[in-house]
């Protein structure tokens, strides 16, 4: 065999050990949403998605989970959102180079890999106890805000550092001032990739369970949440307790709450890759 | 019967004076006439920067007069752009940049602690070496270094916006597309708007840094004779790889060698009677 052959017969290998690679997370995938599909699919109706939660399976539905997410989510954008891009601002543009601004960063790293019940209890003993919020859903938004917070500073830091310095010089030697560079040029440049990571972060935050069951969100809330101070429940607790339970119906409505989680989740990430996508294809530098 | 001899030698003095301009205007050429009579704007007194340990500058004194062209050649790495950086304090965001010395614009220290940067870079604008229009529409790339001074009347922006894209000579080619991106504007029509940019805030100084090594010869051209007009109203500094460059548009060219500024002239000393010989085999191309 010549040398060349050889190396094309490597190549080749290579390429297939690769498409194996990418596709098993997939097929893993695709055979859950099948699985769920086939349990699930039937049991979505409107009625499943408006009633509250029952005793009976078959009268049960997601309707106080699904508003507790809504509410969590909201709030926790709303919290997370300024206080994320602040840090990574801060970070990128302002203290890039003293030893505290190192001393932040190694620390907001080894943040983003704290266990998600830690948080919780953080939550708990911070926003429960100290601030008195009472397993309300103010206490798990901060708690959900403060577990994707490094998310958020990291993908801002990211998006900031890809605005070209070019552009930033061009604005400074107008006589533009840090911030008026910053507002005017940096974040506008980058507020996709910016939108983008947060989106992600909290579509991340749309699947934690644990923090929130230590912050004291219930298995069983007769009432849908209207203010930010009602106790609550969210969709993946609502499902852990569905599949805990021994009645096969159950099961059912645990593979269709699942099925509309999911469905939330891939729409967050759809409208992420719409964004970052369109912003990509904007600028070009 | 005194007082009036004093007067009458004065008078003399003064004449005498003019003529020696006179007779030096009739060897001088062009664009050439009058510069040393002009106003001094800028004045470095023994510059010396570093980066760290390394020293980017040694010693460096030169006087820049108003309404004039200057080019600073000289090989890669040899301090020219870091010294025109000092001018508009662009080297101070540069880690361990550390200058030594005194640089006076219209006689005002501005390495002095109180001076306002902000107000500085006003004065003294920044044309870079690649075009980099921000990725807004071009009436905005121009309105905006009005806007970020606190200029909220729009009849004035927009005078000013037509008038900077006048002088750019870019008007005939962007009226009708004043909103769309500056992006989509060629390489040569961004440079002149980047120009645009930098007059519109009226500026007493333009810095160049080669700007029009990233661009084809005809757009080169365009903004060669640009700066011909621009010359009337602002003082023009320019880094420059290209001689040819340097001795067709400048009054007066620096040389500058490994941090040392080693020859400054008029031009056309420079470059038909150095009086170095690194000057000499720079200009000649034996070695840089």
């Amino acid at each position: 065999m010549t040398n060349a052959l050889k190396n094309k017969l490597i190549d080749n290998a290579f390429k297939v050990f690769g498409i194996i690679c990418t596709l098993f997370g997939l097929v893993i995938l695709g055979i859950l949403i099948f699985n769920i599909a086939e349990v699930g699919l039937t049991r979505i109706d409107w009625n499943f998605i408006t009633s509250l939660p029952s005793r009976k399976a078959e009268k049960a539905g997601i309707y106080t989970a699904l508003m507790g997410t809504v509410w969590i989510l909201f709030l926790t954008a709303i919290i997370a959102f300024p206080i994320g891009v602040g840090a990574g601002i801060y970070l990128e543009e302002y203290g890039k180079k003293s030893k505290w601004a190192n001393f932040l960063e190694i620390n907001i790293s080894n943040l983003a890999g704290v266990p998600s019940i830690i948080y919780g209890l953080l939550g708990l003993e911070i926003f429960v106890r100290a601030f008195n919020m009472g397993g309300s859903i103010l206490a798990g938004s901060f708690t959900l805000a403060l577990l994707i917070l490094p998310i958020i500073i990291v993908s801002t830091r990211e998006a900031l550092k890809a605005v070209p310095s070019s552009i930033k010089d061009a604005s400074v030697a107008l006589g533009a001032s840090k911030w008026q560079t910053i507002w005017n040029q940096t974040l506008p440049a980058s507020i996709g990739g910016v939108l983008t990571g947060v989106i992600l972060a909290i579509s991340r935050a749309i699947g934690e369970t644990a923090p929130l069951i230590v912050v004291g969100a219930l298995a069983y809330v007769p009432f849908a949440p209207s203010s930010p101070m009602d106790e609550f429940t969210v969709m993946p607790i609502q499902i852990f307790n569905w599949v805990s339970r021994p009645q096969h119906e159950f099961a059912v409505n645990a593979a269709a709450a699942i099925i509309i989680l999911l469905l939330i989740t891939f729409m967050m990430n759809g409208v992420a890759v719409y964004y970052r996508n369109k912003w990509q294809k904007k600028i070009k530098w | 019967m005194v007082w009036r001899f004093i007067i009458e030698t004065n008078g003399r003095k003064k004449l005498n004076g003019k003529m020696q301009v006179l007779e030096k205007q009739q060897i001088m050429t062009g664009s050439q006439k009058l510069i040393e009579e002009k106003k001094t704007i800028i004045e470095a007194r023994d510059v010396n920067v570093f980066y760290g340990h390394f020293q980017a500058l040694k010693g460096i004194n030169l006087t820049i007069k108003e309404n004039s062209v200057t080019a600073f050649i000289g090989p890669s790495g040899c301090g020219k752009s870091t010294f025109l950086r000092c001018f508009n304090r662009m080297n101070d965001y540069i880690d361990e940049f550390c200058l030594d010395g005194e640089i006076l614009i219209d006689n005002n220290k501005i390495y002095w602690n109180k001076i306002v940067v902000e107000e500085l870079r006003k004065e003294v604008g920044m044309v870079f070496q690649k075009p980099n229009p921000f990725p807004k529409t071009i009436f905005e790339n121009v309105a905006y270094g009005l806007k970020i001074h606190g200029i909220k009347d729009k009849t004035y922006i927009e005078e000013q916006v037509v008038k900077s894209l006048k002088d750019v000579a870019l008007w005939d080619e962007v009226k009708d597309d004043l909103k769309k991106s500056a992006l989509a504007l060629s390489g040569g029509q961004q440079q002149r708007l980047c120009i645009a940019r930098t007059l519109a805030v009226e500026p007493k100084i333009i810095l160049m840094d080669e700007p029009t090594s990233a661009l084809d010869p005809i757009s080169t051209a365009k903004i060669e004779e640009l700066l011909f007009d621009l010359k009337q109203k602002y003082t023009i500094v320019i880094v420059t790889h290209n001689m040819q460059q340097a001795a067709r548009i400048s009054d007066k060219t620096a040389f500058f060698y490994m941090g040392d500024l080693i020859e400054y002239d008029d031009t056309k000393t420079i470059f038909t009677n150095p009086k170095q010989e690194k000057t000499q085999n720079y200009i000649t191309g034996r070695f840089g």
